[in-house]
């Protein structure tokens, strides 16, 4: 991204100078096999996709040149709206829930006190789960014959038919599962990032006579922004391709972006070019989203002290 | 709390902030580990037990024939045995690689450092079901589909920008000049790298190692597009489909939850100063 070659040198010339030093030169050696990995395993399959995409193009390989065909007839899809529509509720809804459960969690443990380990420990639990094995757990609690969850909001008058049988309900429970899952996390990033922030920056705006909240809103959550657009860009994209939760809670009835491209790529062969045009959507909006925390909200990305 | 107490008025209010302190804190852990234990307990109790309305909070009657049927069904052993193949590969092949990387970038100087890490990290942000179009076509060619490596190769490209990650951050913070006193001895930078950094570096890789070892069992994408049969898939492949294997029999569903979740909560629970640290430490500096 950074552009080194600010003085005006010929990119061979630099290299050149770059590998006469031994010592940048092993660098060089070091770092190279995983971009190698990277570039042909993830890089250059995507460029493979878009081609995918544009043509009339097959599970067993790439057909004739047909332009934005298979992108119209992917927007012009049922499936493909659904899925668009559960992915953005199911991303803005759980992200934002989770930050702010996640930073209320951060605050109130961001201090020594007995038993810290265990909650760190608890909190880290949801976390380590596979995600189709937490689903299939709350399925288990949504079922409506054996299922607590569904006892309960039955008993309490909360819901009037089973939670697995109602889509809205059922993208409500997904939400539910993935906010119970990914807060820990969440709030794990911001605590770490609050324990950077020096007390002393407290204690001088206390003896100014800050206010709990004048300190909150004008120490805290400045100094803590980097961990936070580290913490919500990582969760919003993380949600955005929502795959497994949805496919394995709902009985693959539940549509989002992601299940729309696994469905064209290994289930119904005939939507093959749609999925891949989805694949590439999925590609485009994730790097614009990216893009946005980094232009617009002004997300640090250099890891140079 | 004696200090609370020894201030007197101020006591009884800071009695009460513990007293809300911890009630909260009681809450949080409640919620993050109630529905491990209540599937927990759908797993040991009888099928008449299971079915009762309303559900009984305390266990009545204990069976153990949900572990039965789970550890008597052959595909369930495999698909077992499949996740710790799966897993255990990549996480040796990250290391490897990850490790060699991480070390430059912590600890070389080079030009195009930044440019580097960037392109590394963007693997994070990429989202995995961009590919799996184009990597099943070219595995199918290659005749990699439905074998463990068709998963291994595409977890490893996902799974090493986490390794790399974490690792600078432990490399950094080990003391420089031993390294330096070890290239005066007449050391080349692999021979610093291999006999001070890895020894050093142990625990950090160590922390790493459990890190990519999760996020390899966890990964469920890849595994449930390239593996096609029972013979290779892992247990997130598996496991859903328990739901139509055993259709109604929810309590060996909940068995085999539980038996795929608790290696992964021992971890957790052993390793958890240093799974935060591994996890926060690259966030914080950044």
């Amino acid at each position: 991204m950074t552009t080194a070659s600010t003085e005006k040198k010929g990119r061979g010339s630099v290299f050149k100078e770059e590998f006469a030093n031994p010592e940048r030169r092993t660098a060089y050696y070091m770092v190279l096999p995983t971009l190698v990995i990277i570039l042909v395993i993830a890089f250059f399959p995507i460029l493979y996709s878009i081609i995918l995409s544009v043509t009339d193009s097959t599970i067993t390989g790439i057909g004739s040149f047909v332009g934005a065909e298979n992108y119209i007839e992917m927007f012009q899809n049922p499936d493909f709206r659904e899925g668009l529509v559960n992915t953005l509720i199911f991303t803005v809804v759980s992200v934002t829930l989770e930050f702010f459960i996640g930073l209320g969690i951060a605050l109130a443990i961001n201090r020594a006190f007995r038993g810290r380990g265990l909650v760190r420990a608890a909190v880290l639990v949801p976390w380590a789960f596979p995600t189709v094995i937490s689903a299939v757990m709350w399925r288990l609690m949504f079922q409506d014959q054996i299922g607590i969850v569904n006892y309960v909001a039955n008993a309490i008058g909360l819901i009037s038919q089973p939670i697995l049988s109602d889509r809205t309900l059922l993208l409500m429970a997904a939400i539910l599962v993935d906010v119970w899952k990914t807060t820990p996390f969440m709030a794990l990033l911001l605590l770490a990032g609050l324990q950077v922030i020096p007390g002393d920056v407290y204690e001088a705006a206390r003896v100014d006579g800050a206010n709990v909240m004048q300190r909150f809103f004008r120490i805290t959550l400045p100094l803590l922004k980097p961990a936070i657009l580290v913490a919500v860009l990582f969760r919003t994209l993380d949600s955005y391709r929502v795959y497994d939760l949805f496919w394995a809670m709902s009985n693959r009835e539940l549509e989002s972006l992601s299940t729309f491209v696994y469905k064209g790529v290994r289930i119904t062969q005939l939507q093959f070019a749609q999925g891949n045009a989805a694949a590439v959507f999925i590609f485009v909006t994730a790097f614009l989203i990216a893009l946005f925390f980094i232009k617009v909200l002004g997300m640090q990305t250099s890891t140079e002290e | 709390m004696a200090q609370a107490t020894a201030k007197g008025g101020a006591g009884g209010r800071a009695v009460l902030n513990m007293v809300l302190f911890y009630t909260f804190i009681a809450i949080f852990v409640l919620v993050s580990i109630l529905p491990l234990v209540w599937v927990f307990k759908m797993s040991i109790v009888t099928k008449s037990e299971l079915f009762a309305s309303p559900p009984t909070i305390i266990p009545q009657n204990l069976t153990p024939s949900s572990y039965q049927t789970i550890f008597s069904d052959p595909a369930f052993i495999k698909a077992l045995r499949n996740s710790v193949i799966i897993s255990g590969v990549t996480t040796i092949i990250c290391l490897f690689f990850g490790s060699i990387a991480a070390y430059a970038i912590a600890r070389l100087r080079f030009r195009f450092k930044s440019t580097v890490m960037t392109l590394i990290l963007a693997i994070s942000f990429f989202p995995a079901v961009a590919i799996i179009a184009p990597l099943f076509i070219q595995f199918s060619q290659v005749g990699l589909i439905n074998t463990y490596w068709s998963v291994i190769v595409a977890d490893v490209v996902f799974a090493l920008p986490l390794t790399v990650w974490i690792l600078v951050a432990f490399f950094k913070e080990l003391p420089r000049d031993l390294e330096e006193a070890a290239k005066v001895d007449g050391a080349t930078t692999i021979q610093a790298f291999r006999m001070v950094i890895v020894p050093l570096a142990a625990p950090g890789v160590f922390t790493t190692a459990i890190l990519t070892f999760i996020f390899a069992w966890n990964e469920f994408l890849f595994a449930n597009t390239f593996l096609f049969d029972e013979s290779t898939q892992p247990v997130t492949v598996v496991i859903p489909n328990f739901a139509t294997v055993y259709t109604v029999d929810y309590g060996a569903q909940a068995a085999a939850a539980v038996v795929v979740t608790i290696p992964l909560v021992i971890l957790v629970l052993i390793f958890q100063r240093r799974i935060v640290s591994g996890l926060t430490a690259g966030a914080v500096k950044g």
